[in-house]
């Protein structure tokens, strides 16, 4: 029971990076219909700013993570500006490959920043350990990124739902050009969707370098498990993003604790697949994920 | 061929004569794949340089342009799925790496743990297509239910559960960090990749192999065309433009898009199959998302729903990093070792470019070298006017 809660626990912290980082999936789609194949890549990029920060500058942890998620968020303002914004109006998939142009450089980038070797982002967590009740054992690292991840949601969702950008925003991406007519910026609000997609990507990277884990050249690939964690909760659903990265972490947490028994059906490292697989199946089912909204059909 | 022989303004051949090259008054003529004479001369003209290159080339080149034919039949089955039918793929890669894995099973002899047929490039070639074909058309069905960005997510996830397989078939394929070498390209006892004597002529292995794939990618190229200007390309592209219209008026939705998917997969086979003997040995890891992309790019940078642009798009994709190695030494700040001192390495500097690439073709001339081509066509046509 108790390793079951233990799996369970890190299961739930390991997707609530993936939530994090479909959280800024939803939010430039929902803006500007795009599938931001760069997210990735800001992420290492948040990683690589929090280390230099507290590392190089010597900055207080709570402070560099502040620093890293406006930089990148900067950053995501900039992508959009320079290589999106000419995009709009052209059909989607044209859009969503300009992102993954600009993920091809910006991990280039990020490579070239970070070089051969693995980068800690020297949180001051390490590798600790705390015992909760029940006997539960639970990394302090895991601790805080369920925490500040429920935080970052919380902040989104009521930035959404009740500030004046926010209104503006959601207007946005129920519909472009009646926002415009409006009197609403729309393409400010492009802008600023990329840049607090940026923001959230920026405050996964740090979690994914934190707890003794560290960001190298292949980190951006593995965080491409947040495409199966938007389409199970459906692409455009805030609540979805949260819910599907939690199943997809501990279906994946689980598998990966029962990997040796599933050796022989299956074979090693199946965890991998598991998201890929728990995603199809649902397509299956839903077409549109758990909480996406189906698409209205006309002639 | 009655009504062309009664035809008003009589023979077809004496109307082109007169220096009216355009004056189409029949639909074959219109609807031919060269319907002008330039456009007959250019094939005519390529074809020909082509097939004499491997002659004149360094074997180096040859290898190298081998390797663009390949990557070309690739790319036209994605266009096909993707630039006609609409259906934006990520999967591509899956589909090529099973095709390199069938073929590398139904061509090699049975070795220590590894399974093999042993059979010739007749028998294994089809094959690489048709299994893949026959994975895609079972796949289909599921793909046609999803639209848009959903289907680009689930194709992605194919190439995730592919690779997975590739690394656990180890019977079949050998397994990560082992490989499994390719089948050899031997057509009735006479292996194409060594030197052969023909009529007292004699061939080096790597102008057989040149020879091959360029027929091969000419057959592939042809088949394609005549498809995109049949029944099934129209529905194809009624599909593309808008779905639910096409449903409305009579195209059946889920057997266009099955029928994409499966001819995309055997061309992507067989693309694999070919693949397969220019990388020599074979890994999971060769097949991986960045293959996906680079297909994603061919179509991209080439031109959507046009074949000559998954051509040029092919050769633009492949050969741009040896332009890259070979010119890099005028940009400063590029070091040509691995982890040279410089701003960026060799590799690094690529795939920028890449990047840079993708996103300028598709910001600045969606219709990719395909455009390029059309803007220089419509300039010297109507020149020395500029509208």
């Amino acid at each position: 029971m108790e390793d079951l809660l233990t799996i369970l626990v890190r299961g739930v912290a390991q997707g609530s990076v993936y939530a994090l980082l479909a959280a800024g999936f939803v939010v430039i789609y929902r803006a500007t219909d795009v599938v931001n194949f760069a997210q990735p890549a800001l992420m290492v990029l948040g990683a690589y700013f929090t280390a230099l920060f507290v590392r190089t500058y010597e900055i207080p942890f709570p402070l560099a993570i502040l620093g890293s998620i406006l930089v990148v968020g900067m950053i995501g303002a900039a992508c959009e500006r320079i290589a999106l914004r000419p995009m709009v109006g052209e059909p989607p998939f044209s859009a969503a490959m300009v992102t993954v142009g600009v993920f091809l450089v910006l991990t280039i980038v990020a490579n070239r920043l970070i070089g051969s070797n693995v980068l800690t982002v020297g949180d001051p967590w390490g590798l600790d350990t705390a015992v909760l009740a029940g006997g539960v054992r639970m990394r302090v690292a895991d601790g805080w990124r369920i925490a500040l991840t429920a935080g970052a949601f919380a902040g989104v969702g009521l930035f959404l739902a009740r500030s004046r950008v926010g209104l503006a925003m959601r207007a946005t991406s129920l519909d472009q050009e009646v926002a415009l007519a409006q009197g609403v910026n729309v393409g400010r609000m492009f802008g600023l969707s990329w840049a607090m997609a940026g923001g959230l990507a920026g405050l996964a990277g740090m979690m994914v370098g934190s707890g003794g884990q560290g960001v190298d050249n292949t980190t951006a690939f593995v965080a491409l498990k947040a495409l199966p964690v938007i389409i199970l909760g459906g692409l455009d659903s805030l609540k979805g993003a949260y819910i599907g990265g939690l199943v997809i972490g501990v279906a994946e947490a689980f598998t990966r604790a029962n990997s040796a028994a599933l050796t022989g059906y299956v074979g090693a490292n199946v965890d991998v697949v598991v998201p890929y697989v728990i995603m199809i199946l649902v397509l299956m089912v839903r077409p549109y994920g758990l909480f996406g909204t189906p698409e209205v059909q006309r002639v | 061929m009655t009504e062309r022989r009664t035809s008003p303004i009589g023979n077809r051949r004496a109307v082109t004569l007169r220096g009216r090259p355009e004056l189409y008054t029949d639909y074959a003529t219109d609807q031919a794949m060269l319907n002008t004479p330039a456009k007959r001369a250019w094939t005519a003209l390529l074809v020909v340089g082509l097939l004499a290159a491997p002659f004149f080339l360094g074997r180096d080149l040859t290898s190298l342009l081998t390797t663009v034919f390949i990557f070309g039949i690739g790319a036209i089955g994605l266009n096909l799925v993707t630039g006609y039918a609409g259906q934006v793929s990520l999967g591509h890669a899956f589909f090529v790496g099973l095709g390199a894995y069938t073929a590398a099973f139904v061509g090699n002899e049975p070795t220590g743990s590894l399974r093999g047929l042993g059979l010739e490039l007749w028998v294994w070639l089809p094959l690489a297509g048709l299994v893949p074909a026959v994975v895609g058309f079972l796949v289909a069905p599921i793909a046609a239910r999803v639209r848009g960005l959903y289907l680009a997510i689930l194709t992605l996830g194919l190439v995730f559960i592919g690779d997975h397989v590739f690394k656990e078939a180890r019977t079949f394929t050998g397994g990560p960090g082992v490989g499994r070498r390719a089948a050899a390209p031997i057509v009735g006892g006479l292996d194409l990749s060594r030197r052969q004597e023909f009529f007292g002529v004699t061939f080096e292995g790597a102008d057989l192999f040149y020879l091959l794939c360029f027929v091969l990618l000419l057959v592939a190229a042809v088949l394609a065309r005549n498809l995109a200007r049949s029944k099934a390309g129209r529905a194809f592209a009624a599909v593309r433009d808008r779905d639910i219209a096409a449903e409305v008026m009579g195209v059946p939705l889920t057997r266009t898009k099955v029928l994409a998917f499966t001819i995309s997969s055997f061309y992507a086979g067989v693309c694999g199959g070919l693949l397969a003997i220019t990388y020599g040995v074979i890994e999971p890891a060769s097949f991986d998302l960045l293959l996906s992309v680079d297909f994603l790019a061919m179509i991209l940078i080439g031109g959507v729903a046009t074949i000559s642009g998954s051509l040029a798009g092919a050769a633009f994709v492949v050969l741009l990093p040896r332009l890259v190695q070979t010119y890099a030494h005028y940009v400063p700040g590029i070091s040509r070792g691995s982890t040279g001192d410089g701003l960026l390495t060799v590799f690094q500097f690529e795939g920028l470019l890449f990047g840079a690439l993708i996103v300028a073709f598709i910001v600045l001339e969606p219709r990719g070298l395909y455009g390029l081509w059309l803007r220089v066509r419509n300039y010297w046509k109507a020149w020395p006017f500029s509208y």
